[in-house]
């Protein structure tokens, strides 16, 4: 079996969504396919984890151009966790759109795009060349531009505006820096960036280069003063698609700067106290911002914003200790949030509103949904021994390694803010007596959905919570991960050895 | 050549973030347009401007024995060019289907989703 086996997520994604798209219209038989596809696509995914697990970092070079030259594909161990985090958070919300996603936008091409963003984020997650890192970029920002405007509602539209252009100009932002790069080194391929970076006389232009890329970096995953189109335009699109986004899109802005700043970029101190301030005050907007919001969207994506702020703050120390809790962090979020969503998806449809001051009696009508829905709210906040815990404590031991005290300070105020946050829709949503919901003429509820489409809304919610649960009791599993992980990113050496072929047997 | 480059590139980037700083929609895009432009020119100029020297070697010979241009340059802008369109075709008829549903060219108009209640 050679290497280029690696690339299968990626062309089985598109194979999926090019499949899918012979079949326009018929909703049905592409709500199967999909499910079916994410279900396969899961299956490769962790087939490539344990085969990396197993033989460590493999390499190929697209075209049998030897690298630097060619465009390299790299799994490490980074990489395919997260191809295989993204294919679960796939799954779940593919089959949960299966259940809830309205006629007209299935007609619309909804599951095609779908695979197509996961064939753009597993891409990403893959590639060695940070051009091609653009590319597929931009492959998931289009999709995800149709994902967000499908159905075209006013709310959506407005949001789209922010979101499109924003993202456009990280995009540009983006391949200013990459102009930069190649302009200093004369090499796109990030192994090989990675000794040529090193090597170049003028250390300003690089860290202005690097600053560039944590602004690019920084729209895409929403951190402290480029945030604001998150909130206004995740809550828009139904929650199906907020839930892909919040698990998985921001993730990818904190991959390519986790990837970025260890490879490229490692240990340039002044970013590192850059981005500690942009943590802590990412932290801190987020978490007054889901306090402010009552509109159950928002505040989950504030809370988004909250979070990055944490995987940003372990980064920003920049030892392996605070990155293997960046990555606990990070296996904990993409799960934690795509869920979150979906729950709020479920009471959406339950209730016919979002608005948590007209929600209540969750707890009293539904006393099992609302236990289930209570386990990804409580390990979001962090609640021992639940999944959020763990990462947290790790970076907090971190934080008195680098005696980033006062950061430190912000780590404790954020999970505060967000228990403060979570016990308040607790309490709002679940145990208030919930009497005037406002009935919706058009809207198709929960109780009036057949017996598939409920359980095909309720399982994903299952499954994942499932996930989180073994992710908080199973910790010792993650946490051998996650510093395998940190060790790989932070001695790049042998991502750069395997990459120019100085090492490997097999090319 | 490379002063030239560099003079356009500057107003390319300037006018851009000029116009993305109006409050029109349809200047903004424009903005993002000249801006998309003045990265393409950017990455082309960085490659090293050589005149006349195709990347292309003579019969019987295995290296380089002079300067020549760098083909990589043209293909990443080629890339970016390519991309670039697509997001903003994708761009301007959001533009004109928000124009259409709200009736105002006025970004200020837009904040029914960011009302914090």
């Amino acid at each position: 079996m050679s290497n280029s086996m690696i690339v299968l997520p990626i062309i089985f994604q598109f194979i999926a969504g090019t499949i899918l798209l012979f079949f326009w219209q018929r909703s049905n038989i592409q709500k199967v396919l999909s499910i079916l596809f994410s279900m396969i696509g899961l299956a490769i995914g962790i087939w490539l984890f344990l085969l990396v697990w197993e033989n460590g970092i493999m390499v190929t070079q697209s075209g049998g151009w030897k690298a630097p030259f060619g465009i390299s594909f790299v799994a490490d161990t980074f990489g395919v966790t997260m191809v295989m985090l993204s294919s679960i958070s796939g799954l779940a919300v593919s089959i949960f759109s299966a259940g809830s996603m309205r006629k007209e936008r299935l007609d619309f091409g909804f599951f095609p795009i779908f695979h197509f963003l996961i064939m753009g984020l597993q891409g990403a997650f893959l590639t060695g060349d940070i051009f091609n890192l653009y590319v597929w970029f931009e492959v998931v920002i289009i999709a995800s531009f149709v994902l967000l405007t499908l159905g075209g509602k006013k709310s959506q539209l407005e949001g789209a505006i922010k979101y499109v252009s924003l993202n456009l100009l990280a995009s540009t932002l983006f391949l200013i820096a990459i102009g930069f790069i190649y302009g200093l080194t004369g090499s796109l391929n990030m192994a090989d960036l990675a000794i040529k970076l090193d090597n170049v006389q003028n250390r300003g232009l690089v860290s202005v280069t690097s600053g560039i890329f944590l602004v690019a970096f920084g729209i895409k995953s929403a951190i402290f003063p480029m945030y604001f189109w998150l909130p206004a335009s995740y809550h828009t699109p139904p929650p199906a698609v907020s839930a892909i986004f919040a698990g998985l899109l921001t993730k990818l802005g904190i991959y390519a700067m986790l990837r970025t700043f260890t490879l490229l970029f490692g240990g340039d101190e002044f970013m590192g106290d850059i981005m500690v301030v942009l943590a802590a005050l990412t932290i801190l907007s987020g978490g007054l911002g889901a306090l402010l919001n009552q509109n159950m969207g928002k505040i989950f994506g504030y809370l988004i914003i909250c979070h990055i702020g944490f995987l940003i703050a372990g980064l920003g120390m920049h030892n392996e200790l605070a990155i293997m809790g960046t990555v606990f962090y990070l296996i904990h979020d993409i799960i934690v949030k795509t869920n979150l969503f979906l729950v709020s998806g479920l009471i959406l449809k339950i209730n016919g509103t979002q608005d948590i001051r007209e929600l209540g009696g969750m707890y009293k009508n539904f006393p099992l949904l609302s236990l289930l829905m209570a386990i990804p709210l409580f390990s979001l906040v962090g609640i021992p021994p639940l999944s959020g815990f763990w990462a947290k404590i790790f970076l907090i031991q971190a934080g008195l390694e680098t005696k980033d005290y006062v950061l430190i300070g912000f780590i404790v105020l954020g999970s505060f803010l967000t228990l403060w946050v979570i016990v308040r829709l607790w309490g709002e949503v679940f145990w208030k007596k919930g009497e005037h919901l406002p009935k919706k003429a058009n809207g198709l509820y929960f109780s009036q959905m057949s017996k598939t489409d409920q359980w095909l809304m309720v399982f994903p919610i299952v499954l994942l919570s499932g996930i989180s649960l073994y992710t908080g009791f199973g910790a010792e599993n993650i946490i051998i991960l996650s510093q395998r992980i940190s060790s790989e990113l932070m001695n790049p050496s042998d991502y750069i050895e395997a990459v120019l072929g100085l090492k490997t047997t097999n090319p | 050549m490379e002063i030239l480059l560099i003079i356009i590139i500057g107003l390319l980037h300037a006018g851009g973030l000029y116009m993305l700083l109006r409050r029109s929609m349809f200047k903004m895009i424009i903005g993002l347009i000249l801006l998309g432009n003045g990265a393409n020119l950017l990455i082309f100029l960085l490659g090293k401007l050589v005149k006349g020297k195709p990347p292309v070697m003579e019969d019987g010979m295995k290296v380089f024995a002079d300067i020549y241009a760098d083909p990589l340059p043209q293909a990443l802008v080629l890339t970016a060019i390519v991309i670039g369109f697509g997001l903003q075709s994708f761009a301007i008829i959001l533009i004109k289907r928000v124009y259409n549903v709200l009736n105002t060219d006025d970004l200020d108009d837009l904040n029914s989703t960011d009302e914090e209640i």
